[in-house]
């Protein structure tokens, strides 16, 4: 019985899972003395900036995409959501520089690294397809320019701008997906491996 | 980790060190509070913008001879979408990256065809014009150098056309049904009929594709002159603008950057180009901690020194 449970899926996952992952390590309570700088702000600034994303955006799409136009609660909302992404943005590259200049990748963070790359690229698509899905002329005038671009990569056949029914999926239901799943394992691989430490004088690394 | 072996750009030291206490969900807490009040300051205080969409009937009744104007051109060829390739049409070879014609890998997939979408399914659409139809009888009947020929002479007046009235009127001779075509299709415009009949013309009554009145409308020089007013032309560094001065996608710098300098600035083929430089410059971020040169940047520059000021001061 006890050999017929051992080597079931389940419990196969839940041991490799908490081994590898064990709730001290996914919820700390001590964290490196080296972790003690303003640049550490701005990854959890990402974070809850995503959230205030998600929140405003559900907001939104309770009334649909044309509420915000004729209803000032709606505007408000919208305006929730804009700034809510620029901030998500100016955390995200400062999270992202400030890796680049600690070298975040070393010691096996490799893959930490490039799950954050990936959803700044991510990012940048989901944001690009709400500017799309606005319905008004700021939407006009960005679709009818990128088409350009995206047409010049071929890649205009299957995701066509102009068509803002596809925008809007893509916005709300595709790239969040996407968006979220990647932050996610971004977060998880950062409880995985820790955060990286300073480059040790000593060995040389800082010469 | 052998000091022999040690790979200062890959490998990180073990630390040996204190550690402090952390209080993750306090912080996550703490965060959320913080950026929602920014969010909720900077809401109240700047809002957002929201410029009313352009259709196709305010274009019409703001600059009627623009549309006139912008229909003919539909049918002489020489607009943005009927020259443009695939994957609307095979009027154009679109852009290519050095040999690779990569705008025309895929096709027409997205069929687009500016003289029977725009101009001539529109106005067959208008019920009990005896008038209309006999013009519209005329064209089909002509052969296409007849059609040409009239489309040519009417095109060469265009630069004198007038708008009195509710009538565009063209100072030319032999141009066969084209004066009451193309002042149908203004009249069709002005009235909003037109709209409905780009969006809904193949049919079905719900639809969430704007691909044809976008296109008509973006080969207008109206959209492009209300785009300048907002500062958003490519040459204006548009594409990270917004309008009314809002930040925009400020996170686009790079990319519109590249359309500013030489030799994307001058090139026809510069949407691609731009596109791959991009696309290079992306996949060097993604391998920075696989590439030798690259990764060592940080190592070299020293910036981590700040980042970790107080850690090296007490080692």
């Amino acid at each position: 019985m006890s050999t017929t449970i051992e080597r079931q899926w389940t419990t196969r996952l839940r041991k490799r899972a908490t081994g590898k992952l064990p709730p001290e390590k996914a919820l700390p309570d001590t964290q490196p003395a080296y972790v003690a700088s303003w640049i550490y702000v701005f990854g959890v600034a990402t974070i809850a900036s995503f959230v205030m994303v998600i929140l405003s955006g559900f907001i939104l799409a309770l009334r649909g995409p044309q509420w915000w136009h004729v209803s000032s609660v709606g505007h408000f909302v919208n305006s929730l959501h804009l700034w809510s992404v620029e901030i998500l943005f100016f955390s995200m590259v400062i999270h992202l520089w400030g890796k680049f200049f600690m070298a975040a990748w070393r010691g096996g963070r490799t893959m930490t690294w490039m799950t954050g790359v990936v959803t700044f690229l991510v990012s940048i698509a989901t944001a690009f397809t709400g500017y799309a899905s606005q319905t008004n002329f700021d939407s006009q005038w960005i679709t009818t320019q990128a088409k350009d671009g995206i047409n010049a990569t071929g890649a205009g056949s299957f995701f066509n701008v102009l068509n803002l029914g596809q925008m809007l999926m893509w916005h709300i239901v595709l790239l969040p997906l996407v968006a979220v799943l990647l932050t996610a394992v971004h977060v998880v691989l950062v409880r995985l491996k820790g955060v990286v430490p300073p480059f040790d004088d000593k060995t040389g690394a800082a010469k | 980790m052998s000091k022999k072996g040690f790979r200062p750009d890959v490998d990180a030291p073990e630390y040996k060190g204190h550690y402090a206490p952390y209080d993750i969900i306090k912080e996550g807490t703490i965060a959320i509070a913080v950026v929602a009040i920014l969010v909720l300051f900077l809401s109240i205080l700047f809002g957002s913008p929201d410029e009313p969409s352009v259709t196709v009937k305010s274009w019409a009744n703001a600059d009627p001879i623009d549309f006139a104007t912008t229909a003919i051109n539909e049918m002489n060829g020489s607009s943005i979408t009927a020259s443009y390739g695939a994957p609307y049409n095979t009027n154009g070879s679109g852009q290519a990256l050095g040999p690779l014609k990569l705008a025309q890998w895929t096709g027409v997939t997205i069929p687009v065809d500016p003289v029977k979408d725009f101009v001539l399914d529109p106005l067959a659409s208008v019920p009990n014009d005896s008038d209309l139809k006999a013009a519209l009888a005329m064209w089909r009947g002509a052969s296409a150098s007849q059609q040409t020929t009239w489309v040519t002479n009417y095109t060469n007046a265009d630069p004198k056309m007038t708008f009195s009235n509710g009538i565009i009127s063209v100072p030319a001779t032999n141009v066969g049904p084209l004066p009451k075509m193309i002042n149908e299709l203004t009249e069709m415009a002005r009235s909003g009929a037109l709209d409905q009949a780009l969006i809904t013309g193949k049919g079905g009554y719900y639809t969430t594709d704007y691909t044809k009145p976008l296109l008509f409308i973006a080969d207008s020089g109206y959209l492009p002159n209300l785009a300048q007013n907002q500062h958003l032309l490519g040459s204006q560094w548009g594409m990270m603008n917004e309008t009314n001065s809002y930040p925009g996608q400020a996170w686009l710098w790079l990319y519109t950057f590249w359309y500013q300098v030489s030799p994307f600035s001058s090139s026809a083929n510069a949407d691609v180009q731009v596109w791959a430089v991009m696309m290079l410059l992306s996949v060097l971020l993604l391998l920075v901690p696989v590439i030798p040169g690259l990764r060592a940047i940080p190592r070299k520059v020293k910036i981590y020194r700040l980042i970790w000021r107080e850690h090296y001061r007490n080692s």
